[in-house]
């Protein structure tokens, strides 16, 4: 029985390889017809008339965005205010209105409160954006929409999807990004041209702070009432206490290592450097590391629960 | 779907399943059972809720990892060949997981994407699809507004997307009224006559009587019985079944009593039934022997007469 | 007494009879049957297993107040605070905080929490299968968000006292301030709450809370705008909340105070009325 269907398998797939191959796969199914007639552990195909076949891993992963930008692209409205307004107003509010308040001084190295703050400005608000991106819309994902279901169920892998995703956000923050960088300009929030590398170090600092949310969201099985937790404990104090509205020294020394471990504040600092300088290259090149060994880090695990959740 | 196209070899097995085994920690959902699919035939898994089904399905679709045993799906190991089988799949979940937020016309597009076909193919197929699902006219609208059995038939389109080999389908009409179960049917009906090879999973012996070629019964994890429903109630039922309803509290006694008129007797909670291959004489016997049911039905055995017979339980309670 | 025998079977509570004979006058029967508590025992059950989402609330006004005491603070030595005194940096903010502190919990409980009750969980067609009408979901649900409000500012209260930032006897009121805020927003959050169709679309809700948080005077006086700017931000209802809390938070009162109040209460009432009837036409087809 099993040999009489190998060897039917093998012949339709002869068969039918040739009209596979014109879609794309030729190569690799004209192997396994050959390999299958002589090895018996080879994988034997059976013949095929479906449409579908397997893509590269960057070209699933994009498969992904071009999804998302599906849905972006009929949403988009509803999500301009967290991603493009929300550190313009910040700006506003506190660079010129609460810097109305504030004498230049030592704290600000001197400089006005407005310049001060608007690279710190653009980091946290690309933070709180990678974040929000990566918690709910994640675990709706495998919840509430269940949609990650039905795209492991084609060619695409659990990592290609996690991949995709993260492109995504980088994609959706650095727009942000670029908005806030322009709309700053109008307010003479830049000094010189470095401005333009806030944008990247904005958008670095937020994948290594989304990811590790992805994480947490592919490990959440509830309602995700954790976030709520995690924007509160997490999140907000992130923002205050890692430099973004005042200068760290000002926190007792007893407690300003949790500003040390904060992802914002190094974040925060490679941004005031490249714009308003005072920053060697080895802090640089520390500050750099530490992000990168976070996204990575929590790339690795976000890949892992992905798997775990989504293959059982 | 293109029906025309050359259909494969039919006898070659699209499935082959060896001491499949799946275990979710300390539970055996799956233990231990060979099937065998055939290229273009309806093969179905019939059981209640909790005997394993789902798990053998998602182990199929490649979605799923076996625990043990041997596993080959259009001649390719899961474990290995994954994505390049699930190229070839077509899906359909027993939770519709459609994309919501997004217009039918999206949805399958999207997923058309993720098989790596072009963008005018996915669009051209796409409007096909929706022609074939009875939903062109709500086509540019959004998922979230159609009814249970629309998106029921949105999922079965999207599944067809790529055309594939085979198509599993998880509980189909599981929460459908009997309208919208007998469209999906009509569908499904097509796509087979189209040479689709169909494995269905269900709870409805009815369905499974009317999609199927043939089946396996599962239970506890198990194959306790394979065939098709003709073969399957032949051997294991009687042509026919006399089904009497008692008063509640009446019923007590009376399986004893009617004993002699079938070949056999099973007691439910609810009704006595008489297993014999003359229903009719059966229920004037019963009336001779001054048995007065509140009412009496003369019918064909089913599948679920089957599954009784096997595990003596019923299969929907 | 009760005026219908159907009511004396159905109702055992005097308040609650109370409660329905006034309003019944003006309100359909159907809309409200005096049983709102019923929504409020409901959440206390809910919140008694996710304390910690409740206490968290309490913590985030703190964390800001600790933010501005250790750190905006140091940057801005004085402001000119009610009545042209001036005043350190963190008396001016911390009252302002209170308030904001009170509309951010309103709107997020009356808006996320709504919403997925209303739109997913469909608790709320549960409960109009039962005698409760829209109008007692809508002041049960509202009733909750002000309780939860009510206890933040106590919190608050107490720390910013612990700081020495409460002067004055008159910041007790702040507590009956901060319920009247909570309660005009957590009214206004629920409409809105009825008029969105995603998740998503809670930015829009961000959209309007933020700007508000941001620019209501919470954190630099009113004299900062240009003119006109002036006569906008006026018009915001945080700003009025805000007005109070930093008047009474030093003791210097003001007959525009009045004025401050009744803007809340009508937009608490209508905030009511108008949920009652969204959820009237939107469940009771």
């Amino acid at each position: 029985m099993a040999n009489g269907g190998t060897a039917s398998g093998g012949a339709t797939g002869s068969g039918t390889t040739g009209t596979t191959g014109t879609t794309g796969t030729t190569g690799t199914t004209g192997t396994t017809g050959t390999t299958g007639a002589t090895g018996a552990t080879a994988r034997v195909e059976i013949g095929s008339r479906s449409a579908g076949r397997v893509v590269g891993s960057w070209r699933a992963a994009w498969l992904r965005v071009e999804a998302h930008w599906t849905w972006y692209r009929r949403y988009w409205r509803s999500s301009l205010y967290s991603s493009g307004l929300q550190p313009v107003l910040f700006l506003a509010a506190m660079g010129l209105g609460f810097g109305s308040q504030v004498e230049a001084g030592p704290a600000t190295g001197g400089l006005a409160y407005v310049h001060y703050v608007a690279p710190a400005l653009l980091v946290a608000g690309a933070v709180q954006n990678a974040i929000g991106e990566s918690s709910y819309p994640v675990l709706s994902g495998f919840k509430w929409q269940q949609d990650y279901y039905a795209v492991t169920a084609t060619p695409v892998t659990a990592g290609q999807l996690l991949g995709g995703q993260i492109i995504w956000i980088v994609l959706r923050v650095g727009i942000a990004c670029v908005v806030y960088t322009l709309v700053a300009l109008l307010f003479g929030a830049w000094l010189n041209a470095g401005a333009l590398l806030v944008v990247p170090i904005g958008v670095f600092a937020a994948v290594a702070c989304g990811v590790p949310i992805m994480a947490v969201a592919a490990t959440t099985y509830n309602e995700g009432e954790r976030f709520a937790a995690i924007f509160r404990f997490l999140v907000m104090p992130m923002i205050l206490f890692s430099g973004t509205f005042f200068p760290i020294e000002q926190i007792p020394a007893a407690v300003r290592w949790l500003a040390w471990i904060s992802p914002v504040w190094h974040g925060t600092e490679l941004a005031r450097g490249v714009t308003l300088g005072g920053l060697g290259g080895w802090p640089a090149l520390g500050h750099l590391a530490f992000l990168g060994v976070l996204a990575g880090f929590s790339a690795a695990l976000a890949r892992r629960y992905f798997y775990r959740r989504l293959v059982v | 779907m293109n029906g025309e196209a050359a259909a494969p070899m039919v006898g070659a097995p699209m499935v082959e399943a060896k001491a499949l085994v799946k275990r979710f920690g300390d539970v055996e959902a799956v233990r231990g059972i060979d099937v065998q699919v055939r290229t273009g035939e309806a093969f179905g898994f019939l059981g209640p809720n909790g005997a394993g089904k789902s798990s053998t399905m998602r182990m199929i679709a490649s979605t799923s990892p076996r625990s043990d045993g041997d596993l080959r799906v259009l001649g390719m190991d899961p474990d290995v060949d994954g994505p390049r089988i699930r190229a070839r799949l077509g899906s359909v979940p027993q939770q519709d997981t459609l994309d919501t937020e997004l217009t039918l016309r999206q949805n399958l597009q999207i997923y058309g994407r993720y098989f790596g076909m072009s963008r005018a193919d996915v669009r051209r197929k796409a409007t096909e699809l929706m022609e074939f699902a009875q939903l062109s006219e709500r086509a540019d609208g959004l998922v979230d507004a159609l009814s249970g059995g629309m998106k029921r038939r949105l999922t079965i389109a999207r599944s067809l997307v790529n055309d594939p080999d085979l198509l599993l389908l998880d509980e189909p009409t599981t929460g459908l009224d009997p309208q919208a179960r007998h469209m999906l049917w009509d569908r499904l009906f097509r796509l087979k006559a189209g040479g689709v090879t169909l494995i269905i999973t269900s709870h409805y012996m009815d369905e499974v009587e009317q999609l199927c070629d043939r089946l396996v019964v599962m239970d506890d994890g198990r194959i306790v019985a394979e065939g098709s429903p003709s073969e399957l109630i032949a051997r294991y039922s009687t042509r026919e079944v006399l089904e009497l309803r008692f008063a509640p509290g009446e019923q007590g006694g009376i399986a004893a009593r009617v004993a002699e008129f079938g070949e056999r007797v099973e007691e439910l909670p609810d009704r006595v039934l008489v297993y014999t291959g003359d229903g009719e004489r059966a229920l004037e016997q019963v009336h001779g022997r001054d048995v007065r049911p509140v009412s009496s039905l003369v019918r064909r055995s089913t599948l679920e007469d089957v599954f009784l017979r096997l595990t003596g339980r019923t299969l929907v309670d | 007494m009760a005026p219908t025998t159907s009511a004396t079977t159905r109702d055992a509570t005097p308040t609650a009879s109370a409660r329905r004979g006034l309003l019944l006058r003006m309100l359909p029967a159907p809309l409200y049957t005096g049983r709102a508590r019923a929504l409020l025992e409901r959440s206390a059950m809910v919140y008694s297993r996710a304390w910690l989402v409740f206490v968290s609330g309490v913590v985030e006004p703190l964390l800001y107040l600790l933010a501005f005491q250790v750190g905006f603070g140091k940057l801005v030595e004085e402001v000119t605070g009610p009545g042209g005194e001036t005043m350190s940096y963190v008396a001016f903010v911390a009252p302002a905080l209170l308030a904001a502190s009170a509309m951010n919990g309103a709107v997020f409980d009356s808006t996320f929490n709504v919403f997925f009750k209303f739109r997913y969980n469909k608790t709320y067609d549960a409960m109009l299968a039962t005698p409760l009408g829209p109008l007692d979901i809508a002041l049960g649900e509202i009733g909750w968000a002000v309780l939860r409000g009510g206890l933040y500012a106590v919190a608050f209260l107490g720390v910013m006292a612990g700081f020495g930032l409460a002067t004055s006897p008159w910041a007790l009121l702040l507590v009956p301030v901060a319920l009247l805020v909570s309660f005009a927003f957590a009214a206004i959050g629920m409409v809105c709450a009825t008029f969105l169709k995603s998740p998503a679309q809670f930015d829009f809700v961000q959209l309007a809370v933020m700007p508000m948080f941001l620019l209501s005077t919470t954190f630099y006086p009113l004299s900062v705008y240009p003119e006109p700017l002036q006569y906008a931000v006026q018009c915001l209802p945080l700003y009025h909340g805000v007005e109070l809390t930093r008047g009474l938070a030093v003791g210097v009162l003001d007959v525009s105070m009045i004025g401050h109040v009744a803007y809340l209460l009508v937009l608490a009432a209508a905030g009511a009325y108008f949920t009652a009837k969204r959820l009237a036409g939107l469940l009771l087809r």
